[in-house]
């Protein structure tokens, strides 16, 4: 099979900087990133159906010019689903606006809860039982 | 027989539409959305006698053999559709009785009822996918309705989650995308049946490459570890009958696409030791998070992860046992997960919080709730008879007779796994059910920055002890930092009122409605009803697992004379 590098090397621009985006912390900057990627993979679509033809319509021209016609229909859905799920992402990022002022990703609070007691009393104290205390204030573990 | 294969699909988008334009009238929703649900779990049920009799069922739609799309019931399919129509049908009518359509002042009236049925049609669909595009707009229906149930209302906990959810489900998506891209470009279709066939002539490094890409997709839906971190964070701020459905169906839709995966295109590469690996981590780190959580549905949310391990185990095998075990644990653990959470809910409802530390002697004054809490709890663990304790025994014969030392490590792993589950579920009957209110009460006195009220107090309790730091009740001690900071999170709506105060204040309902009760205690009394049916379902789990590793009965009817 051979490979159109033109849209090779827009699927890998377009991928690249999704990527980059999706890793920041704005919510609005990685639903950008995810539009990115979609597009990328879109892109990627038509690598995939090969070589490019006529419009695949019956009887306007010999069928064997023809260019794939299902990757293009496939590429539609996804262009629609992608189209639902960005206008979901932008009202998620909107109420997240007008609840907090901003729209970053935020931390799991349970989470970061958890995270905060395993380093502040590493050694838990919910075992506290079984050891007798002796191993309290033990700088080593409280470090690790 | 095979009229009716497109009809668990059809129906609920059918219902959806139906309800949208009741959404005036609740009593005429309700009727059509539970009527549809009613329906498909009699279909399903007809669709599997059907398929077990005379092979799997399959409908071209359209007739555009073979490159239109096929729905293809087989046994496997067919008994994945009738546990998830049963489960659907559960939560929605307990949905129903907690006035999830409009009483709860934070849920828009019309939009759970269409929403829940798109998720169903989804659900369905993607069990009943023969074709690799196919399952991924199923894959895309059923995210986006549990993205709108996920962020039901709008709150900011829902947002927070929901933000979370949705970009690492979008990802997936596009990871799935690609890897049709890739499939497409190597193949040239995406019929599930041709895939397998075409599939062997590819360079193997292609082949590899096709498979891992699906494989990792499939693993993030199904919350394998190291791809399950999303989950615990994102379900459990959720409605508790939208984290039921969630909980039971959602991951296994990824299990059940790993299976496919694994069996009908990819049979010749198990890549046994990856999976098992990812198998045992999945179930070891899993349970270890569900034993430091210190709210029930962070619990529940973790031992799910956890559990995913064991079917990950069966599939990864690769042999006909293997994958026997991991199809009934499958069509146990649905049960058995949602039915935990729809109690989960009536716990809430009842208690008005699902945080341990505000919780104690719900036995005494909810002895129904206690009882069906208890059951599947202990069946989640696997406790002997029940349904948890068979499939589990299932799995490691498999994995002992299978006999690598890897094998081997996997067996002692779920052994594991299943104690500390046991442990993690007895920390919870300990404490929310065991010990009394004033107790939890006077514990949550104890903690600093609470008030000022308690110093006098401390004295008089005789239960509690304050030692070096620690709070002991009973034999429980606890940090005062780890009840400090669980305090802090938990409930914030009101921090300062546990259960003994609520009860104190008589604000919480009397009894629950039995419209509630009712579907709880009916998906229970199917978890017991699977354990007394194990054997012939285990017969029948052999029977499916022999046609996936045959897989030529899987051609010749998908793909008719054109089969080799």
């Amino acid at each position: 099979m051979q490979v159109n590098l033109t849209l090779l090397v827009v699927v890998a621009a377009l991928m690249g900087a999704g990527v980059y985006l999706l890793l920041e912390r704005s919510l609005t900057r990685v639903l950008v990133g995810l539009v990115l990627i979609s597009n990328g993979v879109n892109v990627m679509f038509l690598v995939a159906s090969g070589r490019a033809g006529t419009s695949p319509i019956v009887g306007s021209s010999d069928p064997d010019g023809m260019a794939d016609p299902l990757p293009q229909a496939l590429v539609l859905t996804a262009i629609v689903i992608t189209l639902g799920t960005v206008a979901f992402l932008l009202a998620m990022a909107h109420r997240s606006w007008q609840l907090n002022g901003n729209d970053d990703v935020q931390d799991d609070v349970e989470d970061s809860a958890i995270r905060k007691l395993a380093i502040d009393d590493a050694n838990s104290d919910s075992y506290d039982l079984s050891t007798k205390g002796q191993h309290e204030d033990d700088p080593v573990e409280e470090g690790a | 027989m095979t009229a009716l294969v497109p009809l668990p699909v059809l129906l609920p988008l059918l219902g959806a539409g139906a309800a949208l334009m009741l959404s005036k009238r609740p009593r005429a929703q309700r009727a059509i959305t539970v009527g549809v649900l009613a329906a498909i779990v009699v279909i399903a049920a007809v669709l599997l006698v059907a398929a077990d009799q005379d092979g799997p069922q399959v409908v071209w739609l359209g007739q555009w053999k073979p490159i239109g799309i096929a729905l293809v019931a087989d046994r496997l399919a067919a008994l994945m559709l009738l546990v998830s129509a049963i489960v659907t049908l559960a939560v929605l009518l307990y949905s129903i009785g907690q006035g999830m359509t409009g009483d709860e002042s934070e849920t828009p009236v019309s939009i759970y009822h269409p929403t829940f049925m798109v998720l169903v049609a989804g659900v369905s669909n993607a069990f009943l996918a023969g074709d690799l595009f196919n399952l991924f707009v199923s894959f895309e229906m059923l995210l986006f309705s549990s993205y709108v149930l996920l962020t039901l209302g709008g709150t900011a906990a829902r947002i927070r989650a929901g933000t979370i959810y949705v970009v690492v489900n979008v990802l997936s998506s596009m990871l799935f995308l690609v890897a049709l891209a890739a499939v497409y470009a190597a193949v040239g279709t995406l019929n599930l049946a041709q895939i397998a066939q075409r599939v062997d002539d590819l360079p193997d490094h292609v082949a590899l490459t096709l498979q891992l890409l699906l494989l990792v997709t499939f693993c993030i839906k199904a919350a394998v570890f190291p791809l399950s971190l999303w989950l615990p964070d994102s379900y459990p701020t959720a409605p508790a009958p939208v984290t039921a459905v969630f909980a039971g169906l959602l991951t296994k839709v990824g299990v059940y696409a790993i299976i496919r995966l694994q069996t009908l295109i990819f049979p010749g590469s198990p890549l046994t030791d990856l999976l098992l690996w990812a198998a045992l981590l999945t179930m070891l780190i899993g349970i270890l998070g569900a034993i430091a959580q210190s709210d029930i549905k962070r619990m529940l949310s973790f031992t799910l992860v956890s559990h995913i391990g064991y079917m990950i185990f069966g599939v990864a095998l690769a042999t006909k046992t293997g994958l026997s075990g991991a199809i009934f644990y499958v069509a146990h653990h649905i049960t058995i997960q949602t039915a935990l959470f729809l109690v989960l809910g009536l716990i809430e409802r009842r208690a008005g919080s699902t945080a341990l530390l505000r919780l104690g002697g719900l036995a005494r004054f909810a002895p129904v709730l206690g009882v069906l809490f208890f059951i599947p709890a202990m069946n989640l663990a696997g406790i002997p008879p029940l349904s948890g304790f068979l499939g589990k025994v299932g799995l490691l014969q498999a994995g002992l007779a299978e006999g690598s030392w890897l094998a081997l490590v996997l067996v002692a792993g779920g052994t594991l796994t299943s104690l500390l589950t046991l442990y993690a579920v007895a920390k919870t009957w300990a404490l929310a059910f065991w010990r009394s209110p004033e107790q939890a009460h006077e514990m949550m006195k104890l903690l600093p920055g609470t008030g000022d009220s308690h110093t006098e107090e401390d004295a008089a309790t005789p239960q509690l002890v304050r030692h070096r730091g620690h709070v002991h009740v009973g034999s429980v001690a606890f940090g005062e930092r780890d009840l400090a900071e669980a305090k802090r999170v938990a409930d914030a709506d009101e921090p300062d009122r546990d259960l003994y105060q609520r009860v104190m204040d008589g604000s919480l309902p009397e009894r629950l409605p039995f419209s509630m009760v009712g579907p709880a205690a009916g998906l229970v009394l199917v978890s017991i009803v699977i354990t007394f049916v194990a054997g012939p379902l285990f017969g029948f789990t052999d029977r499916a697992a022999e046609d996936l590793m045959e897989r030529t009965p899987y051609f010749s009817s998908v793909l008719g004379e054109d089969a080799p």
